[in-house]
């Protein structure tokens, strides 16, 4: 619906932006999947294997190409299974928890109630608190073994403090995103209720259907849509979680996988590894956005 | 002046033709209206003559001027547009006075302009506001200023009264004609509504499929439609068209007859049949009649007709009016 | 809904919506609280809750101690020069896309928003040696053009579909008029979507705002935004639990604020326009 002339001015009009994405996205790509064959180290004394350098990349005995070597350690180090296995378990934990609670307050929050605005606010205010501090507020102002309130409300109990970052930092980590990520899934979910058709409601009042049969019948079928959007959505940021464990200090323990590859580059200055560990982490996204993309695809047809 | 041509214009949208090219030739001064049913290429012919679309092959002239690499500000139209397309954030005099500031007009020579347009349109006492605060029809007269304003060649109408009430439909019709007068300039109309077609237009052009199916005025195409399509497509309620054995008896593959033409008579006749139904609309009355072997027919009796469903009646066709039609579906003359 | 809802089940429904509603917000009411106490009565147990001296004593000891202004210059020119690029960038495309679509926008589109599901990791090292050898490591303009570009998808995405919106007939009603595309643009078009634009900027300042992954890997203390001066913070100081109230409520204040505003926004831009 538009003529050669505006279609050939839109292409220049798209021109910087998709140039821009492309470098953004295949440089550093790019790069990394480079170094993750190098033996590539900062602190080498005398880095002939550096990006400054490419000519010594290519030298006859090729010593600086590690082959596979870099994807065997970071594969066999121990801290990649813990890693993934943080990784994946603060995913799914995240996302049962704020699946569910957002959609038991989003349904909670549709009913008629008095300041339902007021309630609206104070639900989804976490969402906007930047991930450094949350991370120190939950880990010393409420989760501190002495002073912390959860430790002041157990022991009210009788329950005994808990040093929840101590003993048990993953369940710490995965209580402080949930807390930033409910919001969103019950601002998702609450925005996809109100835009239920209300003739629709009053067609199967009509009908006579039973409140748990209406909920069954037509809530959920309409929420299948929202909710699956939130947990790609989530599932695409929580892989990615990295301030809340690095600003806390459990990335010994509850480190994931984005935390481990900081930790072999910035850390210990191991640039091949690292690249390793960041291709792992690309295929792991990767697999998460495919499922996303098909959902967002099919609605950009309708 | 503003006569246009179109010489062979075809357009494609990827592989799907939507008009596979069509020669018309439109005078200065006339008001020509493209009508057809959804979907039959007339919005794309009227954004085809505006610049709005490239052109797959053919020639558009105006004045004789081949137009067709031309932009639509450089052609010297105007256009209004189904849903009016009036600038939300732009008041009414800016709505109207946009295109005059677009092409560099002193400020005092368009304030002149504006004022004359309003004033013709009625339009005066809401030039401040904007174009939610009005009305259907204002809004439809803004389009319609907007577009005066700039003294073009040819009107272009797209569908303007779609989306106004039965009432104000009739209203803005009447007016639009009275401008077409006052203006003295080409008026193109596109509509699916036979109705306006018949009551506006000086020619009209009937397209299916992206083809033109006839030109004619609106009398030529009611009298003698060219083919079946125009026959049912022209004149309400429709044509009845009667197939089978009654057609073969008149040498045809389908016979028409519009209701109008059908007379009720006490015995005899060319058909019989029986009351199914009798729609009342105070001057005239339409029965459905289920007519045997010729179908249902439809039949217009003047004033209030009173007869029941079930009772039989008798219908005499006037023999001049009777449409004959091939197994093409063209007339056959 | 015309019948009336039973007084009791709306009053129950009440009470149980700001119970959960009190007990979500609490952290952060708890933060400011804590912001207005003294050292002493911030660690207290049992903690004091309304009855305590009030004291505004920390917000001047964040400011003198650790620069707070500084940081939070840096975080608005942060979000505001990666929002105004990346805009500048972002309405021509999504302009082209919304009223000029090719047969490969969706595509286009689809791939836009592909380069936002590249983990940041994978992209860590790479960027940070290029950073490195180029000088932009803590500086400003390379941190904006991060953020700008972690944000593109996201901006174009927001106002294609506000630009979709608009009816077509509108920009084809300037062409006719005489509009040139750029005054089409800017007469026609932006006027037109001032409230999708100025959303997508609010959306946009609060990501910016909050991202930390590349303000905590790529700056220190020259470019550092408040994600970094809140981190700096979980060291010794943090035991300063007023203090650290203190900043972060200043830290968090101006992005409640603006989210609350944009609650509606926010579900579309994040969602891609998949919920409305």
């Amino acid at each position: 619906m538009a003529t050669q002339q505006t279609r050939s001015i839109g292409r220049i009009a798209v021109a910087p932006s998709v140039l821009a994405l492309f470098l953004w996205m295949i440089v550093p790509l790019a790069m990394t999947v480079w170094f993750s064959f190098l033996r590539y180290n900062l602190l080498d004394p005398n880095p002939a294997c550096s990006l400054m350098t490419p000519g010594a990349l290519l030298d006859a005995a090729n010593r600086c190409m590690a082959g596979a070597a870099n994807y065997y350690y970071f594969l066999t180090d121990p801290a990649f299974f813990k890693a993934m296995r943080n990784s994946l378990l603060l995913v799914f934990w995240v996302l049962v928890i704020s699946v569910a609670g957002g959609t038991l307050l989003a349904l909670l929050l549709d009913q008629a109630i008095y300041g339902r605005n007021a309630v609206r606010l104070m639900v989804i205010a976490p969402f906007f608190v930047m991930p450094t501090v949350s991370a120190l507020v939950w880990k010393n102002m409420m989760m501190h073994p002495v002073q912390g309130f959860l430790a002041w409300i157990t022991k009210s109990l009788g329950l005994g403090a808990i040093d929840w970052f101590a003993h048990y930092p993953m369940t710490a980590i995965v209580i402080m995103v949930s807390w930033q990520w409910m919001p969103f899934a019950t601002l998702i979910i609450l925005t996809a209720l109100q835009s239920f058709d209300e003739e629709q409601k009053e067609a199967a009042q009509m009908d006579g259907a039973p409140p748990l049969s209406f909920f069954w019948y037509m809530i959920v079928p309409h929420l299948a849509r929202p909710v699956t959007v939130v947990i790609l959505i989530e599932t695409i940021f929580l892989l990615n979680i990295f301030a809340e464990i690095y600003v806390t200090g459990s990335g010994g323990r509850a480190g994931n996988l984005p935390f481990l590859v900081y930790h072999y580059g910035l850390l210990s200055n191991d640039i091949g590894g690292a690249s390793a560990g960041g291709v792992i982490a690309v295929i792991l996204a990767n697999i998460a956005a495919f499922f996303l993309m098909r959902m967002i695809g099919k609605n950009l047809e309708a | 002046m503003g006569a246009i041509t179109l010489r062979n214009v075809s357009k494609a949208f990827g592989d799907a033709v939507i008009i596979p090219g069509a020669d018309l030739e439109i005078a200065h001064g006339e008001f020509v209206v493209f009508v057809g049913p959804s979907g039959c290429g007339k919005s794309t012919l009227l954004r085809l003559i505006a610049g709005l679309e490239d052109l797959t092959s053919g020639q558009i002239l105006i004045d004789g001027e081949d137009v067709s690499g031309v932009p639509p500000a450089r052609r010297g139209l105007a256009m209004v547009f189904q849903s009016y397309a009036l600038y939300p954030h732009m008041s009414v005099r800016n709505n109207i006075a946009f295109g005059l500031r677009m092409a560099g007009m002193p400020k005092e020579e368009i304030d002149a302009k504006v004022a004359r347009a309003a004033l013709t349109l009625n339009l005066t006492d809401c030039l401040e506001r904007k174009p939610r605060q009005l009305s259907g029809g204002q809004r439809q007269r803004v389009a319609i200023g907007r577009a005066i304003v700039r003294q073009p060649k040819c009107f272009l109408f797209d569908e303007p009264l779609s989306n106004l009430d039965a009432a104000l439909r009739v209203n803005m019709r009447i007016e639009i004609m009275q401008l077409h007068r006052q203006l003295d300039a080409t008026m193109i109309y596109v509509t699916h509504d036979q109705v306006e077609a018949m009551t506006m237009a000086d020619r009209i052009v009937v397209l299916n499929k992206g083809v033109i199916e006839q030109v004619g005025s609106p009398l030529e195409l009611y009298n003698t439609p060219n083919s079946l399509f125009v026959a049912g497509f022209i004149g309400s309620p429709k044509m009845n068209f009667i197939s089978g054995p009654f057609a073969a008896r008149h040498n045809a593959a389908t016979t028409g007859i519009r209701p109008e033409h059908i007379a009720l008579t006490g015995a005899g006749g060319d058909v019989q049949g029986a009351i199914m139904l009798t729609e009342h609309l105070g001057a005239d009355s339409f029965l459905h009649i289920d007519a045997g072997e010729a179908g249902r027919l439809t039949v217009r009796a003047p004033g209030e007709y009173g007869g029941k469903p079930g009772d039989a009646v008798a219908l005499r066709f006037d023999a001049a009016r009777l449409h004959r039609f091939d197994s093409q579906g063209k007339v056959i003359v | 809904m015309a019948r009336a809802v039973p007084l009791r089940r709306k009053l129950i429904f009440t009470g149980l919506a700001w119970g959960c509603g009190f007990v979500i917000f609490f952290p952060i009411l708890w933060t400011i609280l804590t912001s207005f106490k003294t050292e002493g009565e911030a660690v207290a147990i049992p903690p004091t809750f309304l009855f305590f001296d009030w004291t505004l004593e920390n917000y001047g000891v964040v400011q003198e101690r650790s620069d707070y202004l500084k940081f939070a210059s840096n975080s608005v020119i942060l979000a505001l020069g990666s929002t105004l690029i990346g805009l500048l960038i972002a309405v021509p495309a999504a302009w082209a896309m919304a009223f000029a679509p090719g047969r490969r926008t969706k595509d286009l589109l689809m791939w836009m928003l592909s380069t936002k599901m590249m983990p940041p990791v994978g992209a860590l090292i790479p960027l940070y040696l290029i950073f490195r050898d180029l000088k932009l490591l803590d500086s400003h303009i390379g941190i904006i053009m991060v953020l700008m570009l972690l944000n593109l998808p996201i901006i174009i995405w927001m106002l294609y579909t506000y630009f979709r919106e608009i009816p077509g007939e509108i920009l084809e009603a300037s062409r006719m008029d005489g509009a040139s595309i750029g005054k089409e643009l800017i007469y026609v078009l932006a006027p037109m979507a001032v409230p999708g634009i100025a959303s997508t900027v609010l959306l946009n300042i609060i990501l910016a705002w909050n991202e930390a992954f590349w303000t905590l890997t790529l700056t220190t203390r020259n470019a550092a935004p408040l994600t970094q001066f809140i981190a700096s913070y979980s060291s010794p100081e943090g035991l300063f639990w007023a203090k650290l109230s203190a900043a972060s409520t200043m830290a968090i204040a101006p992005i409640l604020v603006l989210g609350w505003f944009a609650q509606k926004q926010l579900v579309r831009g994040l969602t891609f326009g998949a919920v409305k």
